[in-house]
């Protein structure tokens, strides 16, 4: 008895919490987001930029994705629950998109437009991939790395996965310009510290013993950079270039502090928006390119306070 | 509270009626009572598309519930079974796509693999009486790490075995019968429910199990190997681990080797929720399948009810306490 009223309570207040009108209201357009992650600061923002396309464009989208970037099959869960709510259009940044291909297809079929985000889909199925270019920017990367550490040295690169598109791109277009345009950088390392940053601390705490003459470090993503910022700071090792990639307040202040000297922003927010945006260009027949390039750019202490970088800089 | 299983002359079902019957009655009506909710609530949940969507998403942690079960039962824990689960699909994967194997043996091998991990396990807890809590948390760090070492990290996919992704994702039911397309993976956790069942309420190793859980002590005293038999009940959840190996693979058509943990515990909660206890000696697995589907229907639910993400986590938690509350103020009254 207990157990079913204090369940009828849950429900009811499930119901609440649900902002109900908008669960019934079935002529509104309503486009979900199956993102990779909720909790970290870089989704928020991709979050953020989706909610303010929907507000301007006059649609009600949701933002959800799994715990962890290893639950493949949660995603694919929630691609299911958001095809049960009869979605206009789906925004999907894929783990492993070809798991999903079977729900991809099925969304498909029945009509709805499936924009991809952030990591691009291995098949034609979506209209269009709003994402950043990982190549370019790490080999962006790469260039203000032989600037800082005046073209000659060691360095070492401590990544977030080699199993995911980001991660495989980060590393590859930092290591291919490393290689094709500066012969005197020697490329020692390669890490990776799963986007953790405590893991990220310990693998770059390794890499600085090992290699007493490291010149700079790589960091390719915000778990990554920070990883190598406090390892830094642990070892005191003065003299490092540390280069990281997105922002979070650690890694800003980490810039303004001058510890770390520079780093690569993608457009979060512009990921965000531009997969709402594209989803109502969809809907309206519009033609749609097959990447829709968010952008990037590199910020370091003196430029982070301008309005086109501080616009894209999350906390 | 253990009286039940150690009374030899009741029969099969007088027993079944006896143990838990009405924790599983009280677990079946809340199931109902939240799939009649959401309906209500949402009139987008109830579709055959979503109520199917919901049994997939039950099947994998549904079988690792299983195999939780048996070994919780025992008076142990398990909490290598989400990386078990993902050694063995990354086993198949290997066999099949690696070595170009036929399907069947790379089913087998998955199979296989789970109930020599399994069994592994058994001996830490067993011969080495190592507390089945640290034994199974290092053999969880063991396999996960195993799973990135043999696949070398990188997800191994199943195209070039046809079929494969049928096993899961294929329909039998669906042939026979168009309007519920039902998918294998949810067959295989029910026929995997029913031999557990049977295992458990009609064999020497099912009432060994209970008796374990029970007085190890006692059972040992009256001149059973113990360890003989515990090794066993591992090793049996160790192959069921395999299945669902198997099911998830099948699933994302994919290892996914760097997937597993944190399944181990939605194995032991929907364990719990199903009425079986965590001190051993009484649980089904009828109450598991509810308690694993109790918790599909809430995540599914609460997603098209479009509740914040950090809120379906603090219900499903919530749930979990409740569920065990519940069935622990009844069993006091009784």
């Amino acid at each position: 008895m207990l157990l079913r009223r204090t369940l009828m309570g849950v429900i009811s207040a499930a119901a609440l919490v649900a902002t109900s009108p908008a669960a019934f209201a079935q002529d509104e357009i309503y486009i979900p987001l199956i993102s990779k992650g909720f909790q970290h600061q870089f989704w928020q923002a991709v979050q953020a930029g989706a909610e303010q396309a929907a507000e301007e464009f006059g649609v009600r989208i949701t933002f959800e994705g799994p715990d962890n970037e290893t639950m493949v099959d949660r995603q694919i869960d929630m691609l299911a629950a958001a095809l049960a709510n009869n979605p206009a259009a789906i925004g999907f940044a894929a783990l492993d998109s070809r798991a999903a291909i079977p729900l991809l297809r099925q969304a498909h079929e029945a009509g709805i437009p499936i924009i991809a985000f952030d990591s691009g889909v291995d098949s034609d199925i979506p209209v269009t991939t709003a994402t950043t270019d990982n190549r370019a920017a790490a080999s962006l990367a790469a260039d203000m790395m032989a600037e800082a550490i005046g073209g000659t040295g060691q360095v070492a690169v401590v990544a977030h996965d080699q199993t995911s598109r980001t991660g495989i791109d980060r590393r590859d277009g930092f290591l291919d310009r490393i290689a094709e345009a500066y012969p005197d950088i020697e490329v020692v390392t390669v890490q990776y510290g799963a986007g953790d940053q405590l893991q990220s601390t310990e693998v770059a705490n390794a890499i600085l013993i090992a290699n007493p003459d490291l010149a700079g470090i790589f960091g390719t993503n915000e778990g990554s950079a920070i990883g190598v910022v406090n390892a830094v700071r642990e070892r005191a090792a003065t003299g490092v270039v540390i280069i990281g990639f997105d922002s979070g307040l650690a890694q800003t202040t980490a810039v303004r502090e001058g510890i770390m000297t520079g780093a690569i922003t993608q457009n979060p927010v512009g990921i965000g928006y531009e997969t709402v945006r594209a989803a109502v260009a969809a809907l309206n027949g519009e033609e749609l390119p097959e990447i829709i390039d968010t952008g990037f750019f590199y910020y370091t202490a003196e430029n982070i306070d301008d309005p086109e970088i501080a616009a894209v800089l999350y906390e | 509270m253990t009286a039940e299983t150690q009374e030899k002359p009741k029969s099969y079902l007088a027993q079944l009626i006896d143990t838990g019957a009405h924790q599983r009655l009280l677990a079946f009506a809340s199931l109902i009572i939240l799939l009649v909710g959401f309906s209500i609530v949402s009139p987008n949940f109830m579709q055959t598309s979503n109520m199917i969507a919901i049994l997939q998403a039950t099947s994998v942690n549904g079988v690792l519930a299983i195999a939780a079960t048996l070994v919780i039962i025992t008076g142990g824990i398990d909490l290598s079974v989400g990386t078990l689960m993902t050694f063995t699909s990354v086993t198949a994967g290997v066999v099949l796509t690696k070595a170009g194997m036929p399907l069947p043996l790379g089913v087998i091998s998955a199979v296989a693999m789970g109930a020599f991990c399994g069994l592994c396990s058994g001996f830490f807890v067993a011969k080495m009486k190592i507390p089945p809590f640290i034994a199974t948390l290092g053999m969880m760090l063991i396999l996960k790490g195993l799973s990135l070492v043999v696949s070398g990290t990188r997800p191994i996919y199943f195209s070039d075995t046809p079929g494969f992704d049928q096993i899961s994702r294929g329909s039998l039911i669906g042939e026979i019968i168009p309007s519920v397309p039902i998918p294998n993976g949810v067959l295989i956790l029910f026929i995997v429910a029913i031999v557990a069942s049977y295992i458990l309420g009609r064999t020497v190793l099912g009432r060994y199990c209970f008796a374990l859980g029970s007085n190890e002590e006692a059972v040992r005293l009256s001149g059973v190997n113990t360890d003989r038999w515990k090794m066993a009940i591992y090793a049996l959840a160790g192959a069921i681990c395999g299945i669902a190996g198997i099911l998830i693979a099948s699933r994302l058509n994919s290892a996914q080797p760097a997937l597993g943990l944190g399944y181990e515990l939605e194995a032991i909660a929907a364990v719990v929720i199903g009425g079986t206890s965590l001190s051993g000696g009484r649980g089904t697995i009828l109450g598991t399948l509810i308690g694993a589907l109790i918790m599909a229907v809430l995540t599914n639910g609460l997603r098209v009810l479009s509740v914040a993400q950090e809120w379906q986590t603090v219900v499903t938690g919530a749930i979990i306490i409740l569920a065990v509350y519940a069935d622990m103020a009844r069993r006091r009254k009784t």
